[in-house]
């Protein structure tokens, strides 16, 4: 009896450990980011190429970064999400629309509605880069400080908002 | 999978099968349609045959130990996403303002984290990833360890007798009888 023990142990830790598996996400990269200062940016807004908008415009109060393009499906599906969330919020959302065309990316917008503050027009995506993108859509929480405090890979859902997102600003709004 | 696994994939599929079909039925226009469309989504790669080979193969050399974060089991020299293309390109330009390898690889890290490194650094959070097959095997060998000495302790009459099996034939070679 005893040797089937032995074994059937191992089976199960070997389950346990498939179980877990199963849940992580490997496309959810924790962000190296969280806790250090949002990375500088200084770039010109999607509706006007002459104003330039700088990380530091912005010091001082509690924003959300929403990485979008217009190319991106899952965006789309975020969107009404994100458009009901800035409608009754305090905090500003600015966009970063990423490696996008500006005529596509204001026609999106117009279609669609804008829920963003203001947009960052990052055709190349050198925002992007520095900001740890990887898949559109994602959304990062930045404090009073300039300081990353919460990533999110993906669209946003009213769940997250719920459960993380808004308990958070309440958290920074002390 | 190409350009932006999970994010472009919901559209681009079925882009992808409907041009084809276009193009094998010799539908006019229709590649002529497709390229425009196609190009203004994804970056173009500089020419890589670029005035500097040295500098390229660097960069291919440092972009093959680089994982791609949007086709996770690519590499950055290997994968054909939009991002891969951006950051060949980094590494390009980052290799010819004269930063060495390290400090490129350290630039990935601040913005990807560890996990951009297909061979990640040992620390307390990696040490069971880099410790675990040593791990593994000094188990196994305490493990054999104790059943041959507890085999070595036991009464020679526990074991069967080693005699020769002459029944049988144990190899294909044996003479058949």
């Amino acid at each position: 009896m005893k040797r089937f023990l032995v074994p059937l142990g191992l089976f199960l830790v070997l389950v346990g450990f498939l179980a877990v598996g199963l849940r992580l996400d490997p496309r959810e990269v924790p962000s190296p980011l969280i806790d250090q200062p949002a990375p500088a940016f200084r770039a010109a807004t999607l509706a006007r190429p002459e104003a330039m908008l700088q990380r530091d415009d912005l010091l001082g109060r509690v924003w959300l970064l929403n990485v979008w393009a217009s190319w991106c499906g899952a965006c789309r599906d975020e969107h009404p999400v994100l458009l009901d969330f800035a409608r009754r919020a305090d905090v500003p959302v600015y966009g970063l629309n990423y490696k996008d065309q500006r005529a596509d990316g204001l026609a999106w917008l117009q279609q669609f509605g804008n829920p963003y503050a203001d947009s960052l027009f990052d055709p190349q995506g050198r925002i992007g880069i520095d900001y740890g993108v990887y898949g559109v859509p994602e959304t990062f929480v930045i404090d009073r400080a300039g300081v990353v405090r919460y990533k999110h890979i993906g669209p946003l859902t009213p769940a997250v908002l719920r459960d993380t997102i808004e308990p958070l600003l309440r958290q920074l709004h002390g | 999978m190409a350009e932006g696994c999970h994010v472009a994939s919901r559209r681009r599929p079925l882009r992808a099968l409907l041009l084809a079909l276009a193009c094998a039925s010799g539908l006019p226009g229709a590649s002529a349609q497709a390229a425009p469309a196609a190009s203004a989504a994804l970056p173009t790669e500089a020419p890589t045959a670029a005035a500097d080979p040295a500098l390229e193969a660097r960069m291919m050399a440092l972009a093959a130990e680089l994982r791609c974060l949007v086709c996770q089991n690519q590499t950055i020299a290997d994968s054909h996403a939009g991002l891969a293309l951006d950051l060949r390109q980094q590494i390009r330009e980052q290799l010819a303002q004269g930063q060495d390898e390290a400090q490129i690889r350290d630039y990935m890290t601040r913005r990807y984290g560890d996990f951009v490194l297909y061979k990640p650094p040992f620390k307390a959070s990696t040490a069971l990833l880099w410790l675990g097959p040593g791990l593994l095997l000094l188990g196994a060998l305490g493990g054999l360890a104790v059943v041959l000495r507890r085999r070595q302790a036991m009464d020679p009459a526990a074991f069967d007798p080693d005699t020769p099996d002459d029944d049988a034939p144990d190899s294909p070679d044996a003479p058949a009888r």
